[in-house]
């Protein structure tokens, strides 16, 4: 029998003094992480720094939606209670709080979609404009309280046609509408989200080739091509890496100009950057509400510093 | 004040429980739609309860004990009043034995190969292609090719010879196999279903350990997909049960006669018939034209068709967990086999 | 700070004397588990090739079935050449004389018994087969639509098992069905002028075209309502809450993204019923009438009440047992256009799913 012998050893070189990476200025790094402490007064210096450079309102805030002593609830499981709230156009709310604390189910119930579960319940009063918003036929209401979701989901068809799908089912326009009717319509909507550039070559892409951060813009230009005076974000970035964060943020910031903007978040460093107004709930109930410096530099209730000290999550 | 845990009470105002989305809102077009779609709905409802109950009460009403005990009939004057079906009844269990027993294992077998080898890649791809074609061929051009390739003094040993010694090429034996070539599509697709379920920690596990791909098939693969098998194996049933145009070709016998020789060996070579070919036989076209008969093999065929049914639905399982895995695979596979040409 | 050290040492008494290390040993431990390894692996190679040449036998299989079903049906093809898919004329044009001149005797390629025109089988399977899968799409669109979408729960879980059991039910039982409800209540609709119409060239009962057509259409049917729901309850629920969040009606999520997305099932379950009826025998034996003959379109709304013999039902009704005779080359003729049939079918429905893989719809 041969001498056996072991297989020769392929070694790792290791760096017997290795060099430690600094890491990037405070800059470029802050305001990347998700959930979590605030950091000390660095961090808190660039949000305030961020949140001044952002352009400011250029007409006053006009309140578009009430939500009065709004209660929601599944079966007999209540989810929501005792909510108050403005919504106006000319700024962003957020809505903040812990998992089950009822921020998405209120975002949902403010264009009816929680009906679609069955044995949901509402007491309370929601308006959009002064009407009730159950007075409203549905589709016109979620025609203009539109909706962008936390996974994007175009629909499996070419750029232009998910841009253009809410043209063509809106009432009093042909069905089979042609192509150049709609397409400046398209393409506005697309350069209001910011996607206009990347994609104006071939708007007949199917909409799944695009990365994610391009496809949850996608559906934001589908949400704005039906022209919504409402626009609901339910953690629209919680699937995106930061530069896709960083990108539709900044459009968060120019849009609400011209729509009214709610998004949930559970991202506090998110809700700082783009936020004017700050609702913190908890299992259910509406702690406390008020303007973003308000809310996060001098919180009045006890339960908001602890959120937002880190306390919970 | 905020509290720590919701409160069960129903708060001031009255709830609305709105419910959903009516359609008194959408145009004339989509109405119209919605309308036909619920117009639609009960008709299927009518018409499936109407077939089923217009054969069971048929059923019922022709059935008699003595239809079971009985072999058919022959010779004009008793064929219409007399007889029962007790040979066809046999021939149908032989015929499903002989067919599971041979789908069955040359199935999983393809089935692990597909799953757990698959090289060289064009192989794989024409096998595949080659199963779906399986699949789709009808069941009378497989008994064409059956008689066709076993009708020769080559495959005597088959099947019975006619007197002037030509190879009749029709026997128990090479409708069985012509049956399992029918059911081993399904086979093929249940375990392949099965298999490409399975998490893939259980192989890592078992080729970390040092088991070679066969012995992890055989001991860890094969046993866990039981229920898979088992639904693959009911779902072939059920088909090669059905099945009638290879009886016609292959099987066109009405009572059981063996072909001479040792007693199992010589009714596996024998002719015989099943209660699809017995039905088609005594139905109104057929040459024995007694609508009765026809009624009552036709309820008793219903009633293994619902057994088997219900089989699937409710296999004895472990756990309810198993249940329902096989479930969702005979609900997958049905859809596959169903699905020729679907990757 | 513990006077004890951890972990606890051993009292050296009750060490065994360790063995001092014996290279031989040591070799042939590792000679034999080299030996047990390279036996597994090779036997592991036994398996994967006998495993892999069963999975050839497929191939196998239906490379001989061509062949067979093709060698078989030689003598009839070269006998009759292309002109076996046409119509013929005069006294030997009907396939009823045709076929009675078949059934016994042999024939060598060339030999007249085994003149033959399958145009009215062509015909008749063309006819019923089209009508049945254009009245089975879109019922079974509807009715699917509504069981996937409009239909309260209780109704769905019984009306779903109920569907699944009518697809498993024999063929020969829904024979049985039409023949003895459908064709009297067709019998019932053919008037006695329109019978005497035509009756110099064929007899009008209930068992014909509208009949074959019918009950094809629902044993097709319950199998479709099946695919297409499954495929629909399979649409992600992200797709559609997306549409109707954006304000449009359940119909028009349903028609613009639901039957979108299931619409490469929809189109494999049409094929698949189509191969289906084109290699339905026997319900179409029972229930067709019988005779092959064409309906003839210029006869009006007769032509729903002539009788027809598809191809497959043409193998099942007239073919004896004996694969010699010119009945049997006729037969395997006959196969083998149903096997191209059936092939060029499949290669159908795999071209028209290949678009809509680009948008992210595929099965």
């Amino acid at each position: 029998m041969e001498r056996l012998t072991p297989p020769p050893v392929r070694r790792i070189a290791v760096d017997r003094h290795p060099r430690v990476v600094a890491p990037t200025s405070p800059a470029d790094g802050a305001g990347n992480g998700a959930g979590g402490v605030t950091s000390g007064a660095g961090g808190s210096q660039i949000l305030a720094r961020r949140r001044a450079a952002r352009p400011a309102a250029t007409y006053p805030p006009e309140e578009r939606m009430q939500i009065e002593s709004v209660s929601l609830a599944y079966g007999e499981r209540w989810v929501v209670r005792d909510v108050s709230l403005p919504v106006r156009r000319g700024e962003v709310l957020a809505l903040i709080g812990a998992s089950g604390s009822g921020k998405t189910t209120l975002l949902r119930s403010l264009n009816r979609l929680t009906e679609i579960t069955a044995g949901a319940g509402r007491a309370g009063q929601i308006t959009l404009d002064g009407e009730e918003i159950h007075e409203i036929e549905v589709n016109a209401l979620r025609r203009r309280v539109t909706m962008v979701f936390q996974q994007p989901n175009p629909f499996p068809m070419s750029i232009f046609e998910n841009v253009a799908y809410a043209l063509r089912e809106a009432p009093g326009r042909r069905r089979r509408a042609r192509r150049a009717t709609l397409e400046p319509a398209v393409r506005e909507a697309l350069r209001r989200a910011g996607l206009h550039e990347e994609v104006a070559d071939d708007l007949d892409r199917p909409a799944l080739s695009l990365s994610g951060g391009q496809q949850q813009r996608l559906c934001i230009a589908r949400a704005l091509a039906a022209d919504p005076e409402v626009l609901l974000l339910d953690e629209p970035c919680s699937a995106l890496d930061p530069i896709s964060t960083a990108v539709i943020e900044d459009l968060i910031v120019e849009l609400r100009e011209s729509v009214a903007i709610v998004i949930v978040t559970h991202n506090l460093q998110q809700a700082q950057r783009v936020a004017d107004h700050v609702a913190f709930m908890h299992l259910g109930e509406l702690i406390e509400y008020g303007t973003a410096e308000q809310v996060f530099d001098q919180p009045r209730q006890q339960r908001t510093r602890d959120y937002i000290g880190g306390a919970f999550g | 004040m905020a509290t720590a845990e919701p409160t069960l009470t129903p708060p001031r105002a009255a709830i609305a429980r709105p419910r959903r989305e009516s359609t008194a809102s959408w145009p004339l077009v989509d109405r119209l739609a919605y309308w036909l779609c619920w117009a639609v709905g009960i008709g299927l409802c009518v018409i499936a309860v109407g077939i089923v109950l217009f054969m069971f009460i048929k059923g019922i009403s022709a059935l008699r004990p003595s239809l079971f005990v009985e072999s058919p009939a022959t010779g004009a004057l008793q064929e219409r009043h007399s007889g029962g079906f007790k040979d066809p009844l046999i021939g149908t269990f032989i015929l499903t034995a002989i067919g599971i027993a041979i789908a069955l294992p040359l199935g999983v077998g393809i089935a692990v190969w597909m799953v757990e080898y698959a090289r060289p890649r064009w192989l794989m791809r024409t096998v595949e292609s080659a199963i779906e074609m399986i699949a789709g061929v009808p069941s009378i051009v497989l008994a064409l090719f059956g008689l066709l390739l076993f009708a020769r003094p080559l495959f005597s040993f088959l099947s019975g010879s006619a007197n002037n010694g030509a190879v009749t090429g029709q026997s128990f034996l090479i409708a069985g196999i012509m049956m399992g070539v029918l059911a081993i599509p399904l086979v093929v697709g249940a375990t392949r279903e099965a298999l490409l379920q399975l998490p893939a920690r259980l192989r890592e596990a078992s080729y970390a350990l040092g088991k070679t791909r066969a012995t992890t098939v055989r001991r860890v693969l094969l046993p866990s997909i039981r229920p898979g098998i088992a639904s693959g194996a009911v779902l072939g049933m059920g088909r090669i049960i059905g099945d009638t145009a290879i009886l016609v070709i292959l099987l066109p016998y009405l009572k059981l006669e063996g072909a001479g020789g040792a007693p199992l060996l010589s009714a596996l070579r024998g002719t015989g018939t099943t209660l699809t070919y017995y039905i088609y036989y005594y139905a109104p076209t057929g040459d024995g034209n007694s609508p009765k008969k026809a009624f009552a093999a036709g309820f008793v065929l219903l009633m293994i068709v619902l057994a088997l049914n219900a089989l699937v639905t409710r296999l004895t399982l472990r756990s309810s967990g198993e249940r329902a895995a096989a479930r969702n695979i005979v609900q997958r596979v049905w859809a596959w086999e169903m699905w020729p040409w679907s990757r | 700070m513990s006077a004890e050290a951890y972990p606890p040492a051993i009292p050296p008494a009750a060490t065994p004397k360790a063995a001092p290390p014996n290279p031989m040993e040591a070799r042939q431990r590792h000679a034999a588990q080299l030996a047990t390894h390279l036996k597994e692996a090779a036997r592991d190679r036994r398996v994967e090739f006998a495993l892999g040449t069963l999975a050839a036998g497929a191939l196998a299989l239906i490379a001989a079935m061509l062949v067979t079903v093709l060698v078989n049906a030689w003598p009839s093809f070269s006998t009759n050449g292309l002109a076996w898919f046409g119509p013929g004329s005069g006294a030997n044009g009907d396939p009823v004389v045709q076929f009675r001149a078949m059934q016994t005797g042999t024939a060598l390629p060339g030999h007249p018994l085994l003149y033959f025109r399958a145009w009215p089988l062509i015909w008749g399977t063309l006819l019923s087969t089209f009508g049945a899968v254009a009245i089975a799409l879109v019922v079974s669109t509807f009715a699917a639509i509504f069981l996937a979408e409009f239909a309260p729960a209780p109704v769905r879980r019984v009306l779903e098992p109920v569907v699944r059991l009518l697809a498993g039910v024999p063929s020969v039982i829904y024979g049985l069905v039409g023949l003895l409800l459908i064709a009297p209540w067709v019998d019932g609709l053919i008037s006695t002028p329109r019978k005497e119409s035509v009756q110099y060239v064929v007899q009008l009962n209930g068992s014909c075209l509208l009949t074959a057509t019918l009950v094809l259409t629902v044993m097709i049917v319950p199998t479709m309502i099946t695919l297409t729901y499954g495929a629909l309850a399979a649409v992600p629920p992200a797709w559609r809450e997306g549409s109707v969040a954006l304000g449009v009606n359940r119909w028009r999520t349903i028609q613009r993204v639901s039957l979108r997305a299931a619409r490469p099932a929809i189109v494999s379950a049409m094929v698949f019923s189509t191969a289906r009826a084109v290699g339905e025998a026997i319900m179409l034996a029972m229930v067709g009438g019988g005779r092959p003959f064409a309906p003839n379109l210029l006869d009006g709304l007769t032509v729903f009440y002539e009788p027809i013999q598809p191809l497959a039902a043409s193998i099942a009704k007239e073919f004896g047992g004996n694969p010699n005779t010119p009945i049997g080359h006729t037969a395997s003729a006959i196969g083998a256009v149903l096997l191209f049939s059936v092939a060029l079918l499949s290669l159908a429905a795999w071209a028209v799913r290949q678009p809509l893989k680009r948008y992210g719809i595929g099965i």
